[in-house]
């Protein structure tokens, strides 16, 4: 019996002497993990997102740690290529990412562990469309972020800088949230004046149907930062 | 003791006489009426039902919810669509606004749609098999079903089941239709609507007639080798040929090409050596002002595209064309390709030699570096024009000997019901019609190396847009009413007649611009272009285009139209394209009075604010969107303007420009103001 003792106590010490194999132990740990990019991007229900969602396991000192394993998780359904993998020689990784099946706010959590044992997160918003919202957005590229959008391309010069009163960007969920929704689609369809702002926001009310102006709203109330919580009494769709 | 008593002492206890055979057969009936109730009682369905009443209990509003709430299994039958859907049995709240934020299925209300759910049902949109009522058998694909649920990102394509014509909502499907055009899918695939119209290609792939007159051999061969090395914009696929196989297909090209022009007609301009910056600035200049950016697409010194994709990317041009070739080109592509989308420039020759000099100085020296062909043998021309047969190179360009190829590749028409029995799937991948058809599209080959069908490099998003293109091409499209069906626009066979229809030819007009349906949708539609615009100013303009929209990159060339084909055109112009929706001549701009104008200013600076999107005052406003107005006296029609103001989308649907629904007073103080805008012109100047 003793024996026994002695052989698995000798194998057990063995074992922990080893030098740890790379394809199973983490090669490198970080002390914090940032996001670099693809934060707040919108897709379809399902879509891939345009940009890959880019992460960077620092040190203590805010250099890159190559090696340092990531894992990416998210609701069921959202796909991630690769799920898990270490990160490169400047410290990042980056996975491309495809949405669940269901239209709303989905929260990407990129987890590393410190020498600790420790998990370290960073977090990433992103938005899937369902029909209106997407209908919402394709009319807002055409009718309203020539303006809304102080961003120019090489393709379109943004009018938001020549207004004198400057337009909202759909995103400034902080200003457009507490407005009602119907005084959203009031300044919509009637334009500024109809809520006693500038009349540089112009009426689309006869240009774009009801249920386009819904869809504009839908938009509006999916991009908006901090997120939009709707409140008041709901009735059921006829 | 043996088994075989055990059984019989069982059997003597059980029925050993009346009595107890009775008692026993009994308690065997009560259990076999039990099972039904049982059998019940453990449905999947009960059991979603029972979990969503829970769901609502504690809901403030679950008072309602479970008013609205109904038991049992829910059928949406209708009959002439074919749809038995019994999907709202589990899917209990659909139509619960406020259960927006539960992201448990299948507990989420629809998100809203067009659409009734109750006079469409679930399978039009979301297929799977309606009946039935279990999850395994309604979403998956089963011995007896095979359409399983098409996934999320795919739902597109259920709408193009009867919206031909594009939706704004659904930018995924549009973008694959215009990809199955665009990249010429539709050459050799044959794809019809469910009216029967087929859909035409619109990526114009050029003759091979007189190859040898343009570019070399050894560029054909690099090119064929891997278009996307000489422009990664090219719309070309990779037919991953060998080196031996593109050696002998550029022998018979270049072989079977004849001359396009005789001898004679050769006038190569005095081209500027290669080291005469000064020229080649120039030759930069006469780029920029034709506007060849508005079609032709340059990398810059930065490594930025920069131009449109109506034309072929021109970042390596030198490398590619010959420049006696280029120079008859550059003067009247009509000549070499007389379909072209290309408009005859009319340059002279000075201008012919700068153009030139400044697109043979964009070449890449790498391109060709490695390529050296030898003289081509009779046995390799004939293995070239074997393989040229065998790709379907004629299914998209004209080749000397070879017919056009009709239907060289499987008709795609119902691709999107392609029942599983009959596809051969790769080893390892899903058994399901997208992923099928995604595999078809990224990596032809890997379905058997004998394949024809090339290599494309297209990124997830358009992979993901194509196959929704297809997914629509189902056959029960074409089983739906007629009265569901919205189809595309007939296309457009519109040829505007005599002297004007020519020069409108010549330069191309429609490349660009659209008239009664037909033509392009870069520049404004031109269709009530007479009622629109007053005749000195159009002729002007026609000569010596200046800058109207100041946001817009892409603009109107100077085509170099002698005065008197500018009075022909606009002759034509002003007589032809009159809207019969008002009289041009209603308005008399000059009897409007000081107090009119006065009134209209204000309104333009006030209550219509107009100065947010048009430039009147070049000092004052900044607006960036519309056209400037400094000259709109000069420019337009009185009454053009004040039934713009009413409705400008009555006039030419889908313009920016809002619908004001103005009411008359306004309407003419605003014009009143605007003809009273008469700015010195700037045409000619510096654009």
């Amino acid at each position: 019996m003793k024996r026994t003792f002695a052989v698995l106590a000798l194998l057990a010490a063995a074992g922990c002497g080893r030098v740890p194999s790379p394809a199973l132990a983490v090669p490198a740990f970080g002390a914090a993990i940032v996001g670099i990019s693809g934060e707040k991007q919108a897709a379809g229900m399902g879509a891939t997102l345009d940009q890959p969602v880019v992460v960077q396991v620092n040190d203590a000192q805010g250099t890159g740690i190559a090696g340092a394993r990531v894992e990416f998780s998210a609701a069921s359904g959202v796909v991630f290529n690769p799920p898990s993998e270490l990160t490169g020689s400047d410290g990042q990784l980056g996975t491309t990412v495809r949405l669940g099946g269901m239209s709303g706010r989905y929260s990407l959590v990129a987890t590393t562990r410190d020498k600790a044992g420790k998990p370290l997160q960073v977090t990433f918003d992103e938005i899937a469309f369902d029909y209106q919202q997407t209908l919402g957005r394709e009319l807002s590229e055409k009718y309203c972020s020539r303006c809304h959008n102080p961003e120019s391309s090489a393709e379109r010069v943004s009018n938001h800088d020549n207004l004198s009163v400057p337009p909202h960007a759909f995103s400034d969920g902080a200003t457009l949230n507490p407005i009602s929704r119907a005084n959203l689609i009031a300044i919509i369809g009637h334009g500024g004046v109809a809520l006693g702002k500038s009349p540089e926001m112009p009426p689309y009310s006869p240009t774009l149907s009801a249920s386009d102006i819904d869809a504009l709203a839908a938009y509006i109330r999916a991009v908006a930062d901090p997120p939009y919580r709707p409140q008041g009494v709901f009735y059921a769709n006829p | 003791m043996s088994p075989w008593k055990i059984i019989r002492s069982a059997c003597l206890s059980l029925f050993g006489d009346s009595a107890r055979a009775f008692g026993s057969l009994s308690v065997v009936l009560l259990l076999l009426l039990a099972i039904v109730p049982a059998k019940d009682h453990f449905r999947e369905w009960l059991r979603y039902q029972h979990e969503y009443q829970r769901l609502i209990r504690n809901r403030s509003d679950g008072v309602s919810l479970a008013r609205r709430f109904q038991g049992g299994v829910q059928q949406i039958w209708l009959p002439e669509l074919g749809v038995v859907d019994r999907c709202t049995t589990c899917h209990v709240a659909q139509k619960e606004v406020s259960l927006a934020g539960v992201m448990t299925q299948p507990f989420r209300p629809h998100p809203p749609i067009p659409h009734s759910l109750t006079e469409f049902g679930c399978v039009m949109c979301h297929r799977g098999q309606g009946a039935a009522t279990t999850v395994e058998e309604a979403h998956s694909s089963t011995k007896s079903w095979e359409q399983p649920i098409l996934p999320a990102r795919y739902v597109e394509s259920s709408c193009g089941q009867c919206h031909e014509r594009p939706l704004a909502g659904t930018p995924q499907l549009n973008a694959g239709r215009d990809m199955l055009a665009r990249y010429g899918c539709v050459h050799c695939h044959k794809v019809t609507s469910p009216e029967g119209r087929t859909m035409t290609a619109t990526d114009d792939p050029p003759s091979l007639k007189h190859i040898a007159a343009k570019t070399t051999r050894e560029w054909l061969y690099a090119w064929i080798m891997n278009p996307q090395a000489y422009a990664a914009t090219a719309t070309m696929p990779n037919f991953q040929l060998s080196v031996g196989e593109a050696r002998d297909i550029s022998a018979f090209l270049v072989g079977q090409s004849t001359p396009y022009l005789a001898d004679g007609d050769l006038k190569t301009p005095p081209v500027p050596a290669k080291d005469d910056t000064a020229a080649l600035q120039q030759g930069s200049s006469v780029y920029g002002e034709s506007f060849c950016a508005s079609c032709h697409a340059m990398q810059n010194a930065a490594g930025l595209m920069v131009g449109g994709n109506l034309g072929p990317e021109l970042t390596r041009i030198g490398s590619k064309v010959k420049p006696e070739w280029l120079a008859e080109w550059v003067r009247n592509p009509k000549v070499y390709d007389p379909d072209t989308a290309m408009p005859h420039y009319r340059f002279e020759g000075k201008d012919i030699g700068l153009a030139m000099g400044f697109l043979e100085s964009k070449t890449d020296p790498d391109f060709l570096a490695n390529v050296h062909l030898d003289a081509a043998t009779p046995a390799q021309i004939a293995h070239g024009k074997a393989l040229v047969v065998e790709r379907g190179c004629a299914a998209c360009h004209d080749i000397n000997g070879i017919a056009h190829q009709e239907n060289f590749a499987p008709e795609l028409t119902a691709v999107g019901s392609l029942p599983l029995a009959k596809i051969v799937f790769a080893p390892g991948m899903p058994h399901t019609l997208p992923d099928y058809i995604s595999a078809k599209i990224r990596k032809p080959r890997s379905f058997g190396s004998a394949l024809k069908m090339p290599q494309f490099t297209f990124p997830d998003a358009q992979v993901d847009a194509l196959v929704t293109a297809l997914l629509a091409q189902t056959s029960r499209a074409r089983t739906l009413p007629a009265a569901l069906r919205i189809p595309a626009a007939p296309p457009s066979t519109y040829q505007p007649a005599g002297r004007a229809g020519k020069l409108m030819t010549d330069m191309r007009c429609f490349s660009c611009h659209a008239i009664n349906g037909r033509g392009g949708d870069m520049a404004p539609d031109l269709t009530w272009e007479g009622s629109s615009v007053q005749r000195s100013w159009l002729v002007n303009f026609l000569k010596r285009p200046n800058t109207l929209r100041p946001a817009l990159i892409r603009r109107m060339p100077k085509f170099n139209v002698t005065d008197e084909e500018a009075n022909v055109l606009a002759d034509y112009i002003m007589t032809v394209y009159q809207t019969p929706a008002f009289d041009s001549g209603e308005i008399d701009a000059s009897k409007f009075g000081a107090a009119d104008s006065a009134h209209g200013k204000d309104l333009y600076y006030g209550k219509y604010a107009c100065n947010s999107c048009h430039i009147l005052d070049p000092n004052k406003d900044k607006g960036y969107i519309g056209p400037t107005l400094t000259q709109a006296g000069l420019r337009l029609n009185a009454a053009w303007i004040f039934h713009w103001l009413k409705n400008a989308q009555a006039l030419r649907p889908g313009t920016l420009e809002l619908n004001w629904n103005m009411d008359d007073d306004d309407a003419r103080a605003i014009t009143a103001f605007l003809m009273q805008q008469k700015a010195a012109s700037k045409q000619g100047a510096s654009q």
